[in-house]
């Protein structure tokens, strides 16, 4: 009886412990070892950083020259003023610029700078005096009297970040300051509008992150048209002769693209990289027949047929495999000798003066007009010796592509409201308060689509348990989320360069760890599947412990129970 | 940067206010908001009796390339089996129709994942753009916030999953999630997605992400079943679903105006014997206005060139000679050492584990066999 007595409380005992070591030492060992390895993120920067506030200020300056405020109104002059307008885009997202505006009058040197005959000289001696840091402007308002600028023109952009701003007779005299700063404000604003940033260009520059119902067709064709923020861009310029047997071509693209191309790469290359490179190809033909044109004799691509025209090319176009950055094409097309002169009308049955068409986020196509062309005549003669020389004017051709060039990477030009004149931009082909436009909207864009894409991929991991975070991919969202935090605080203080630098760091960084190749989540267990590979294992070993230990509680209650009457 | 073109552009905008010729630009652009276009054809079967699968995609592959996508805009993952089965009678062929009309390999076939590589993983990596950096430039796609993109599967599948390859499965909930990882990294402007498989209608089921339409050859508890045995050959050829989309496809050209609502009743239940079924709720256009163009076909929108600028100054002949160098190909191998080689001396190695094993073996049954007092024979 006692060894039965014995043998039972071991059997407890034994069901007791195991249940012990089960419940202590199991679950904590079954859970370590099956959960997975997730670095620590940044969630409650990046929670901050999914309301997103901008704050957008540039300095501008209004120099005063002669003649254009009273002796009294000058006293009052030098004067800052600080303007702030706020608007909300939507629950996460509200925006304020802020516009510092300095009034001063002008030194002598920048009196006799004015004093040039023509405005794009003032403006060229005005540069000579100081250069303006970017983001800011400088407006130099001159009397009515002065004749550089035309009868009907107020003001006048110039190659730099200057504007000449004419003020009327009428308002000088006997006003205050006060009154004289009121009356010249819409104008100023308007001069702001077009030489930086403008809420219409901010707002496009969100779209990634907002949806914002299109304002009107015009705006839809521009955010259309140009390329996404990306940190490099590859260009290759092709020159397609489907006639090799009557033209033998001759183009001097390295340099043409040194003189004519590479200045506004440089000039860029604080917003993107770009990479440039050139093909020939022969027998490449258009793939739309043109008609012939009686009345001029010449043989004419309808504005509607220009649409087919790209497919056929673009597959033998190929492209460089090791980047993945957007490609653009620009390329030239010499009509074979049968189909020569070619040119593009539009709907209207005109001839278009620059022959070429451009095509949203892909590049541009040119058709050779037979002025730009030495060498050849306009019709063949019957003794000419085949194939024929041509020599390509290049200044020509690369006027169009670095037009389209301007126009695929965003630097539009809106039509300017009436009474502006702005000046052509330089040989760079950009003008530099069209870089500091193109500033602003790539910071903005950068900051928005980083943000995104840190918001999203926080929720990601937050969403699927399953995913292992390692530490490259921690350190990546460390080093973006610093990154934009800095972006947003230059942005805010003004310092556009720096601005840009850290946002396009930010889009680096942010990139990188979204698209890792380690977030790979193909850890998809529904529920019925979890239950049917655990029971097998854990059933077993349970079912006799729980089966004991309900004996033990039986038991413990039984004696309860016969104690209970004993008692009584 | 107007300069000297300020007045032209300002006659051209007066008169085209007049005729509203920007009314017909803006009215392209406006139809739809894509500029480019993109395919993922994916056929997830392999071996001989699923030639069908294979014949399916290449005549989509086909039809999607006569309409304008160039290859650099396809991802094409198959098995890649087919064309040079020892089973195929006619080697480097891949018919589609009966009689061996329409052979639909070709000479130009450009498949970006092949045999072993169509797997669930390549799969969502080409679609989220997880690919690994030394991935080539054509097994990536690399589509922006406005593309659309075609997607096409085809195969064996069940409810709720596709089976790639008979080794692995990819979800319903594994698919939508990976369309919304694309939306939400704007990979694309509107998405069609189309499945020829058994019980296809329960792979869009779960789909929660926007300006995606979805079609399948048919619904749940339904099979899908195959066209026309060729004798052949000896095996089926196509499926059905696809055989009538492709039909339907032959008369669409880069230029014509046919809309969704024409491909939603493309193979109805009389021909197909299931039912096919779509889903267009996420979608954010009415299907009516969709064009088949934009989504089979690559039309581009273009616009013409108004402006140009003055260059002057000359091009500097000299500086471009003083920088040209030579450029010679490295050697890829090198050669002369390959051929001079001597045979190298090969170090002495104690005979490994198989050997030894093997004579261990021989020796116990000998010694089983004929007893122990051999041994001393032996040693």
């Amino acid at each position: 009886m006692a060894t039965t007595e014995v043998e039972r409380r071991r059997g407890q005992l034994a069901a007791l412990s195991i249940a012990a070591v089960v419940i202590i030492v199991g679950v904590p060992l079954w859970w370590r070892t099956t959960e997975t390895y997730r670095a620590w993120l940044p969630v409650s920067q990046i929670k901050e950083l999914a309301k997103l506030q901008l704050h957008l200020s540039a300095d501008v300056e209004v120099v005063f020259a002669r003649g254009t405020v009273t002796p009294e109104q000058q006293k009052k002059v030098p004067l800052t003023q600080t303007q702030n307008m706020e608007h909300r885009v939507d629950e996460d997202t509200a925006l304020s610029y802020r516009y510092e505006t300095r009034y001063r009058t002008a030194t002598i040197m920048e009196e006799d700078a004015l004093n040039q005959p023509t405005a794009a000289e003032a403006d060229l001696s005005l540069h000579t005096l100081s250069e303006s840091p970017s983001g800011s402007l400088v407006v130099y308002v001159i009397p009515e009297s002065s004749s550089l600028l035309p009868q009907n023109v107020d003001v006048y952009i110039g190659q730099r970040r200057t504007a000449l701003l004419r003020i009327g007779s009428q308002m000088r005299v006997g006003k205050t300051l006060e009154q004289l700063l009121a009356h010249m404000e819409p104008r100023i604003k308007q001069v702001l509008h077009v030489m930086s940033f403008s809420h219409t260009d901010i707002t496009a520059a969100l779209s990634n992150r907002v949806r914002i119902s299109p304002g009107n067709k015009e705006s839809i064709a521009d955010s259309m048209r140009a390329f996404k923020s990306s940190p490099g861009y590859e260009i290759t310029f092709s020159l397609l002769n489907p006639d090799p047997k009557s033209h033998r071509l001759h183009w001097d693209i390295e340099g043409a693209v040194e003189t004519y191309i590479q200045p506004l790469l440089t000039k860029l290359s604080p917003v993107a990289n770009f990479s440039i490179d050139s093909q020939t190809l022969y027998y490449a033909m258009l793939g739309v027949n043109p008609r012939f044109d009686s009345s001029r004799s010449t043989y004419t691509l309808n504005a509607d047929s220009l649409a087919h025209v790209i497919n056929p090319v673009e597959a033998r176009l190929g492209s460089n495999a090791a980047s993945s950055n957007p490609v653009l094409n620009f390329l030239l097309y010499i009509p074979d000798a049968h189909h020569s002169p070619l040119y593009i009308h539009d709907h209207k049955k005109q001839q278009v003066p620059t022959n070429a068409f451009h095509s949203p986020r892909w590049g541009g196509i040119m058709i050779i007009r037979q002025c730009w062309v030495y060498n050849v005549n306009e019709f063949y003669e019957v003794d000419t010796v085949f194939p024929v020389d041509i020599n390509i004017d290049m200044a020509k051709v690369m006027g169009v592509f670095l037009a389209q060039l301007r126009l695929l990477l965003g630097v539009q030009s809106s039509t300017p409201p009436p009474g502006f004149l702005v000046a052509p931009c330089g040989n760079a082909g950009l003008a530099d308060w069209e870089l500091d436009r193109l500033m602003w909207s790539r910071s903005v864009e950068n900051i928005a689509t980083a943000t995104t894409t840190i918001t999203s991929l926080a929720q990601l991991l937050d969403q699927i348990g399953n995913i292992v975070i390692n530490d490259n991919i921690a350190q990546q969202v460390s080093s973006a989320v610093t990154s934009l935090q800095l972006a947003v605080s230059e942005l805010e203080a003004g310092n556009l360069g720096f601005a840009l630098q850290y946002s396009k760091e930010a889009i680096l960084s942010s990139e990188r760890a979204f698209f890792d190749p380690s977030l790979l989540h193909l850890l998809y267990f529904p529920d019925d599947q979890k239950f049917a590979i655990y029971i097998p294992l854990f059933l077993p070993m349970c079912v006799p412990i729980l089966l004991s230990l309900l004996k033990i509680v039986s038991e413990a209650r039984q004696k309860h129970r016969e104690k209970k009457p004993k008692k009584d | 940067c107007v300069g000297i073109n300020l007045r032209y552009r300002f006659h051209v905008s007066l008169l085209c206010k007049l005729v509203s010729c920007f009314g017909d630009r803006a009215g392209q652009f406006f139809s739809s908001g894509h500029t480019n276009n993109w395919a993922v054809l994916v056929c997830t079967s392999r071996f001989w009796f699923n030639y069908r699968h294979v014949a399916n995609t290449l005549s989509v592959y086909r039809s999607v390339k006569r309409l304008g996508i160039p290859d650099s805009h396809i991802v094409l993952m198959l098995a890649d089996d087919m064309a040079c089965n020892h089973r195929n009678p006619k080697p480097a062929t891949v018919f589609s129709h009966k009689n061996m009309e329409l052979n639909v390999y070709g000479d130009d076939v450009e498949v970006d994942y092949r045999g072993y590589e169509v797997t669930v993983e390549n799969f969502l990596r080409i679609l989220t753009g997880r690919l690994p950096p030394s991935t080539p430039r054509s097994k990536r796609l690399l589509s922006d916030d406005r593309s659309n993109i075609l997607i096409y599967l085809t195969g064996h599948g069940g409810n709720g999953f596709l089976k790639f390859q008979d080794s692995e499965e990819i979800s319903n909930v594994e698919l939508a999630d990976a369309f919304e990882q694309m939306w939400q990294k704007r990979r694309y402007n509107e998405l069609l997605f189309i499945i020829d498989t058994c019980q296809g209608a329960s792979m869009y089921e779960r789909f929660y992400s926007p300006n995606l339409m979805a079609l399948a050859s048919s619904q749940v508890g339904e099979d899908s079943l195959s066209h026309q045995p060729d004798l052949a050959i000896g095996v089926h050829l196509m499926d059905r679903y696809t055989f009538y989309l492709l039909e339907f496809l032959e008369d669409i050209h880069p230029a014509s105006k046919t809309n969704m609502n024409d491909l939603f009743k493309v193979c109805p239940k009389s021909q197909c014997v299931s039912t096919p079924g779509h889903r267009t709720d996420l979608f954010l256009r009415d299907p009516g206005s969709v064009l088949i163009t934009d989504f089979f076909g690559s039309v581009r929108k273009v616009e013409l060139t108004m402006e140009t600028i003055n260059l002057t100054d000359p091009i500097d002949a000299e500086s471009g000679e003083l920088q040209k160098e030579m450029h010679t190909y490295a050697d890829q191998l090198p050669v002369s050492e390959i051929i001079h080689q001597k045979p190298k001396q090969k170090d002495w190695h104690p005979p490994d584990g198989f050997i030894l094993g093997l004579w261990t073996l021989i020796l116990l049954v000998f010694f089983q066999t004929y007893g122990v007092k051999h041994l001393k024979h032996i040693f």
